[in-house]
């Protein structure tokens, strides 16, 4: 632990953690190794699951859920948590929605499409600036602030939408949750572009690097000159922003906004994060691992439809493969004790 | 010294002496604003709709002072409903005391799993109930196919009226059974944590565990005590849950989770572990539901129910912890000097 240089590396806070941390990547690659596994395991088990259908299909769902968890990692990261993400993205459809309706509903122009966009984006950075200003100013726990948010928003579009559906929108918004661009679906190259900036922020800049320090020991990080309760407002408010995006991909992909709609991803987005690695006490956690995860899960997923159970039997495996990981970094945690010895 | 007695009460019990307050203006403003809030079959009522949550909330505050958190307790509390449904139908009917101990030992069954997990593989609690929450509810949902039971035992949705009362204007206010069995589940949580030495060491626990073990408190059992007794509570809550409906729909308790961990750590429980008291508890679950119904009262549309809650914990949350607690430690010293 001397070169401690890159962030994930510099605290040895739990010593569990410290034979991940030891290798970079070795994380990741066990990630990858299941998830070669696991399509190995549907290859065999289903000719139809290696052809471009399968594909297709991951492509179109894996982006909601993967926004959503990005919105998700920066505040475990940070030692915290954003329990308001899915009805964050409902809240900024619904804004989306009321710039749409305002100007025309289906016959609205794009302009009214970018102002919607840019204002539901504002909206989404706006409760996450009010979460993170709560906990950044009153020391009371991400859990509890968030949560309360959560409700409010939740209240909030129950109240605006009478729990109903809003949908009529102009076709022209359809190419961001059905399109392709050169081969690749358009929602999955948005969910590229986010997943690039995100870890370029998280280990290039002070930003990501300060969100480490606060994770692994926020007290250290004030005394070492962070201004910590600048730097937690800005992470909340970027997960906002990031729900924002996910509201505006939602919009497009089912043509309507529906208050709920999401709504169980809260807790799959958390898991995804906890078998990418992350740290539930925060400090460590890679995007890229954490990627991995989520292609794992969504594989998982399709995969099983492919064979004809339902999405529920696939809930109750992702929950299973989030045990089974544990477990099976506490024995290596437990070997690499016994060896060191 | 009577003059003493605030001050005295705001240093030992800050948050509950706090939302004493709020919960004594709240009630002032609709006693005065409202013809129907202090009406006796107004207050029955609320007890009677409360019951579960408070339950279910004096479970969860256990496992919290024991320094864990749990996300799958509800969804449990479904599992336990349906399962019950099925053993009771396989039995014959049975009565209230073999539902509640088929319901007690389905619901301790899965806290112990829950406990078996976090113990003997050193995974935190949150990580362990999140994949629970999944694997329980993924399970329940394959197997039943979201299919609702309705043929219920004739005793389990029957009304069970404890007490009555008539009022001035001819209409009755009753008392449930709910209410008495959500009395024996406080009473008993505030013995437990309050009255016995395994209190003292979930207490220990939550708030050191290292200085608990090498004191030599028995880590496994400080495990598995706070989440049976989870289970056991979300076993009782889900079986009064079904009287209270008459029916058994397995995602009917999703989301109550959050709800009630909500309420709880609104009531002082600290996550983290350590901190926390019964009395705290049901102020924090009377906090919500006195809102709701008072909300209903006035005439405010049911849609804008959550939003005002949610909007009414942001602003406890914000006002309770910095800069309140700085005015009323100022406060203090005015008063001692």
């Amino acid at each position: 632990m001397t070169d401690g240089l890159s962030p994930p590396m510099m605290n040895g806070k739990r010593a569990g953690w410290r034979a991940f941390d030891a290798k970079p990547g070795a994380e990741a690659i066990g990630l990858g190794l299941a998830l070669l596994a696991v399509i190995a395991v549907f290859s065999l088990l289903s000719p139809r699951f290696l052809t471009l259908a399968t594909f297709d299909s991951i492509a179109f769902q894996l982006p909601e859920l993967g926004l959503l968890t990005l919105a998700m990692l920066m505040p475990i990261i940070s030692g915290g948590i954003n329990l308001a993400i899915t009805f964050t993205a409902n809240i900024c459809g619904l804004t989306l929605a009321w710039v749409l309706h305002a100007n025309g509903g289906s016959d609205a122009g794009i302009l009214a499409f970018l102002l919607g966009a840019i204002l539901a984006i504002g909206v989404g950075t706006g409760s996450g600036l009010v979460t993170g200003l709560v906990i950044a100013y009153t020391g009371a726990h991400p859990i509890l602030v968030s949560l309360s948010m959560m409700i409010f928003l939740r209240g909030l579009g129950e109240f605006l939408t009478r729990g109903g559906d809003i949908s009529g929108f102009p076709d022209f918004i359809q190419p961001l949750g059905h399109g392709s661009l050169i081969g690749l679906p358009v929602p999955l190259l948005i969910l590229m572009v986010a997943v690039a900036i995100w870890h370029v922020m998280m280990s290039r800049t002070r930003l990501g690097f300060s969100t480490y320090m606060i994770g692994s020991n926020i007290e250290a990080a004030r005394y070492s000159g962070i201004n910590t309760k600048k730097v937690l407002v800005l992470i909340y408010a970027l997960s906002g922003a990031m729900c924002a995006i996910a509201g505006i991909i939602m919009v497009a992909r089912f043509n309507s906004v529906r208050v709920g709609h999401g709504e169980s991803y809260l807790l799959i987005t958390v898991l995804a994060c906890f078998l990418g690695g992350v740290n539930p006490f925060g400090g460590f956690g890679r995007v890229l691992s954490v990627v991995l995860a989520l292609i794992i899960l969504q594989v998982l997923s399709s995969g099983l439809n492919l064979l004809g159970a339902n999405q529920h039997l696939a809930t109750a495996l992702w929950g299973l493969l989030l045990v089974g990981v544990m477990i099976l970094r506490w024995v290596s945690g437990r070997l690499g004790l016994i060896m060191r010895r | 010294m009577p003059k003493h007695v605030v001050p005295r009460l705001l240093r030992a019990h800050p948050t509950e002496t706090w939302l004493v307050i709020v919960l004594a203006v709240i009630c002032a403003g609709l006693s005065l604003t409202t013809t129907q809030f202090l009406t006796v079959a107004n207050v029955f009522n609320l007890l009677n709709t409360s019951s579960v949550n408070l339950i279910f909330a004096v479970g969860l505050l256990v496992v919290l002072i024991a320094g864990g958190i749990d996300i799958s307790f509800a969804v449990a509390a479904s599992v336990v409903q349906y399962v019950a449904a099925l053993a009771l139908a396989g039995i014959g009917g049975g009565g209230w005391l073999s539902g509640l101990a088929i319901a007690a030992l389905a619901g301790m069954t899965l806290g112990a799993v829950n406990a078996a997990l976090i113990h003997y593989f050193r995974i935190i609690s949150i990580v362990v109930t999140i994949a629970t929450f999944n694997i329980f509810f993924g399970l329940l949902m394959f197997f039943t196919h979201g299919v609702s039971i309705y043929s219920l035992p004739e005793w389990w949705t029957r009304r069970a009226v404890l007490f009555e009362y008539q009022q001035a204007n001819g209409t009755w206010a009753e008392l449930t059974l709910p209410v008495l069995i959500m009395s024996v589940c406080v009473i008993a949580t505030w013995v437990l944590i309050r009255h016995t030495t395994t209190g003292r060491q979930l207490y220990a626990f939550g708030d050191h565990p290292e200085g608990a073990k090498r004191l030599g408190i028995n880590i496994a059992a400080m495990h598995f005590i706070a989440f049976g007794w989870l289970g056991l509570m979300a076993g009782i809550g889900g079986l009064v849950q079904v009287h209270y409906a008459q029916e058994v729909v397995p995602n009917a308790l999703i989301g109550r989770e959050l709800d009630v961990l909500a309420a709880v750590v609104l009531g002082g429980a600290r996550l983290g572990g350590g901190r926390g008291t019964v009395l705290g508890c049901i102020l924090g679950v009377f906090l919500v539901s006195v809102t709701q119904n008072g909300l209903n009262l006035l005439g405010v549309s049911p849609y804008a129910f959550k939003m005002i809650v949610g909007a009414i914990i942001l602003a406890a949350i914000s006002l309770s912890s910095a800069p309140l607690g700085q005015m009323l430690a100022r406060g203090r010293q005015r008063w001692q000097s």
